[in-house]
């Protein structure tokens, strides 16, 4: 297995800022790499590190075996799409796409024909006489998608390509984002601070949080197994359990996690038990999601909708496999 | 309906701001009036008579022709070197942080918002103190330097435009600085920095307090208007040379304009 | 070379890129170092020179510059005809700055909240025109006006109003002998030339001034003087005291104005002309002009305060 890119002990400080920390990390090739974290994590710095905007303060980067310290952007055989797309607005679509082919002097129909290809390929055939201004938000990602993939570079980064997106779009997107990448190969790096969006499309996800990675693992793992209260907090919001309450459950005095799809109104049958007062409900569709308390503490669950809920500040029974408590390690 | 009562102005307002913005520019059309006339000796109102005589008259006056060309020669050449260290200035400024970034801005403004007459008299005592003679090149130099506010007033509100992430799209796709520079940058500033260039033309033409000082001999078109002013000959004909300098430095004015329109203002409103 | 990253253009225009890219700092010394070096030795370095020479001063006998430190030049500025022109001077500034101020308001206030689309920029052309019209093709346009046998005199005739035209014209110090020998005409002249820089700025504030401020004070029971006293023009006052920062200097420095529409008393800025002119007494035309540049320094400051920087 060949690794694409490798992070070696990289920092990346501004002044007493250290957006990145030390942060030890590799990619293999042909994978879909999601960066994942809130804002002013370090992902997009990393990612700026990657295509050569931003320098390392100390560590050591390599991009297939390479070091990348001191070469420029416009060496690197990396490719970004942009938050913004940074469509140049001077050019038309199909001059914008054949941009990178134009500056290392590919000669005029050659570009032109791999400029329309890539085009097809993002499926806006034919749009290559527009101006990016009379394109729709969907329409200048794919460009800015196009006009990365013509130069078919072995490493592509995309920031948050699809935050500005409408729901119905972005899953579009993903979708389509995903086969893009299986039938290229090429290894594919995406920021993001969706988690849903790093969990349905990645093949492996690294949390970041204060400049560090805080986990690093597949989507199941990461969301399945977090390892600390930040990670199962921020990746599809579990409940997060204090070690009081996790003595009270399991007799083991741990923080602990545990999944709210995993946790509904029981009566008896289930190993689990825990006394809570309802709180509120939520119609969430087919599932209605349950808020309750116990010990100073929310506690969510899930239900089928047309199962009866009782009132707020009823007493009720939260029921769930107790191999499903996870236990996180101490730190945050 | 409260909306309904807002979108219309009081009647005595509307009466006051079109009488106002009419004050304004009546003494101009006046002007235009006057250089039909066909009395020489005086301002007299209404003009006995009405004629195109003095426009071939002044045309034909070595005076008028001379003063016309240095004032082009002035104008074009000072504009030159604005546009370009203007640009540098303007491309330095909005795209690094640097120490003393905040005094540079500063000190840019300075040239157009002191009066001209400090201008005029600093670049006077400075040429008398390094016993400099004057000549077309003092001239230039102080037009020069108030050209270089105008252009890097506009330069930098255009560059303060075009998203920082275009340039890194550009090295990504595999430019280095110059092409970046040439392929991008350039084309996106480029209205920008004729407007510039046309707004430095147009006070350059008709600067006349900074070059009363910076000229020994030399007459540009304000000079010799300012002459005509003070000991006056044929009167119509300075009308006609009012005119020309009107159209000269309105058409750039208006070029300007509609080349930056979409966004900022026409910047270097200060004089 | 690996296979992602390559060696690029070797050439000279390649090395000297990668050397910019890699140290920013030359790139940024080599932009400002021209730019910068000639404001700093043409502009800057003049300025010195002039308040050099203001430390200096002229022998009597000789006519020659004494290029010895000295305070007897600023002295001079303490002499009654010296401090008569500074004083001149001062009030004409404070008279047209507040008459363009009272003008320039309603134009501007229509402008700002009832002008929409293309009428806003009609009326934006319509002040920028002038506002870069040649200064002194306006000055002489006034010229002609002004004039004993011109359009105002023939106005009034017409109107049979000759008679208020005389009266105003007998009033002393301001008065003359026609509109263009006398101070109300250097005033007339003076407003008309810098009204659009008051009325660009007091645009732009009153422009920040969101429409529904006003409904709220007329929906809390303020009638519109009320409204107008207590939030429209307090609002305004910044881009006033903007205004007013290049109407007042502007006045103070001209010289072309006084000359060519006024008595033959002097004004700073014709003093200063008269003084470096035949006069040779650069010390004193130095001393002469750091008086407008301290009086703007200290209103300047005042200005900052008032928060008129933010509302050019």
């Amino acid at each position: 297995m060949t690794i694409a890119v490798k992070f070696d002990a990289v920092s990346r400080h501004f002044g007493s800022v250290r957006a990145v920390d030390a942060v030890d990390l590799e990619i293999a090739e042909g994978e879909f790499f999601a960066m994942l974290g809130p804002s002013g994590s370090g992902k997009t710095t990393c990612l700026r590190l990657i295509a050569g905007f931003e320098q390392p303060t100390s560590g050591h980067l390599e991009i297939f075996g390479d070091r990348a310290e001191g070469v420029p952007p416009y060496r690197r055989n990396v490719n970004t799409v942009f938050q913004d797309y940074a469509l140049f607005p001077h050019l038309t679509v199909l001059e914008n796409v054949a941009y990178g082919l134009m500056v290392k002097g590919v000669e005029r129909s050659l570009r032109r024909k791999s400029a329309e290809d890539a085009l097809a390929m993002v499926k806006l055939p034919g749009y290559g006489a527009r101006k990016p201004s009379q394109l729709s938000g969907g329409q200048r990602q794919r460009v800015a998608l196009a006009r990365a993939l013509v130069n078919k570079p072995r490493v592509l980064l995309l920031d948050e390509p699809l935050g500005a997106l409408d729901l119905k779009l972005r899953e579009q997107m993903q979708e389509e984002l995903k086969i893009l990448q299986k039938s290229l190969g090429i290894t594919f790096i995406f920021v993001t601070h969706d988690q849903g969006e790093a969990l349905s499309m990645a093949d492996r996800v690294a949390v970041f949080n204060d400049g560090k990675i805080v986990q690093a693992g597949s989507p199941a793992e990461v969301y399945g197994k977090p390892r600390t209260r930040f990670v199962a907090d921020f990746v599809g919001s579990s409940n997060v359990l204090t070690p009081d309450l996790t003595e009270k459950v399991s007799g083991q005095r741990r923080w602990s996690s545990l999944r709210p799809e995993q946790v509904s109104l029981g009566s008896s049958k289930n190993n689990g038990l825990l006394e809570a007062r309802m709180v509120a409900a939520h119609y969430l569709g087919s599932t209605t999601r349950i808020v309750t308390e116990v010990g100073g503490q929310r506690i969510a669950g899930v239900v089928q909708t047309g199962q009866s809920i009782p009132e707020a500040g009823a007493v009720v029974q939260l029921a769930f496999d107790k191999s499903a408590l996870h236990y996180l390690e101490d730190q945050p | 309906m409260r909306s309904d009562k807002e979108s219309q102005a009081p009647v005595w307002l509307k009466l006051a701001a079109a009488g106002g913005l009419a004050f304004l520019h009546l003494p101009i059309l006046l002007i235009f009036l006057y250089a039909f006339t066909t009395e020489d000796k005086s301002y007299v109102f209404p003009p006995p008579g009405l004629t195109t005589q003095w426009f071939a008259i002044a045309w034909n006056r070595p005076d008028v022709r001379e003063a016309l060309w240095l004032s082009v020669k002035v104008a074009s050449i000072a504009t030159i070197i604005a546009m370009v260290l203007g640009t540098m200035l303007a491309a330095a400024v909005s795209r690094s942080k640097f120490f003393g970034r905040e005094t540079i801005s500063l000190l840019v403004i300075l040239p157009i918002a002191l009066p001209g007459i400090i201008t005029g008299i600093s670049l006077r005592s400075a040429f008398g103190l390094m016993d400099i003679p004057f000549s077309i090149w003092t001239v230039i130099l102080g037009h020069a330097t108030f050209c270089i506010v105008v252009v890097y007033n506009n330069a930098v509100a255009r560059f303060r435009r075009v998203s920082g992430s275009l340039i890194e799209a550009s090295m990504d796709l595999g430019a280095d600085g110059f092409q970046t520079f040439r392929h991008v940058i350039l084309p996106n500033i480029s209205t920008a920095l004729l407007a510039g260039g046309m707004l430095a033309f147009a006070l350059s033409f008709d600067e006349v307090i900074v070059t009363t000082f910076t000229s020994g001999q030399q007459q540009t078109l304000p000079i010799w208007m300012l002459e005509e002013l003070v000991r006056p000959r044929q009167r119509p004909v300075t009308n006609v040379v009012a005119i020309a300098v009107v159209i000269v430095t309105l058409i750039p004015i208006l070029a300007a304009f509609y080349l930056t329109r979409d966004g900022d203002q026409v910047a270097g409103q200060g004089k | 070379m690996s296979a992602v990253l390559n060696s690029g253009n070797q050439g000279v225009t390649g090395r000297l890129a990668d050397r910019l890219w890699r140290q920013p700092p030359v790139l940024l010394l080599s932009l400002l170092a021209l730019p910068l070096g000639w404001l700093i030795i043409v502009y800057i370095g003049s300025l010195v020179a002039l308040l050099w020479q203001s430390f200096y001063s002229i022998d009597e006998m000789s006519g020659l510059v004494v290029p010895e430190f000295t305070l007897k030049t600023y002295g001079e500025l303490f002499t009654p005809s010296n401090l008569d022109i500074i004083l001149r001077t001062l009030l004409m500034s404070a008279a047209v700055t507040v008459a363009c101020a009272i003008l320039a308001f309603p134009i501007a206030y229509f402008a700002a909240r009832y002008a929409k689309g293309k009428w806003k920029a009609l009326f934006y052309l319509g002040v920028m025109m002038p506002l870069w019209s040649s200064y002194l093709v306006k000055v002489y346009a006034w010229k002609l006006i002004l004039a004993k046998e011109g359009i105002v005199t023939w106005i009034f005739a017409k109107l049979h109003l000759t008679f208020l035209l005389d009266a105003l014209l007998s009033v002393p110090v301001i008065g003359g002998n026609s509109l263009s020998i006398s101070y109300i005409g250097t005033f007339l002249v003076f407003v008309y030339v810098w009204i659009p820089f008051m009325i660009l700025p007091v645009q732009a504030a009153l422009e920040r001034v969101p429409g529904n401020l006003i409904e709220a004070s007329a929906d809390l029971g303020a009638n519109s003087s009320q409204t107008f006293r207590n939030v429209i023009f307090p609002l305004a006052l910044p881009g006033i005291v903007a205004g007013s920062i290049f109407t007042f200097s502007l006045t103070m420095g001209d010289y072309i104005i006084p000359q060519i529409i006024g008595s033959s008393r002097l004004f700073i800025g014709q003093a200063v002309y008269a003084q470096q002119g035949t006069a040779g007494n650069i010390p004193l035309a130095a001393a002469l002009t750091v008086v407008p540049v301290v009086i703007m320094g200290i209103y300047l400051t005042v200005a900052k305060r008032m928060g008129a920087f933010d509302a050019l």
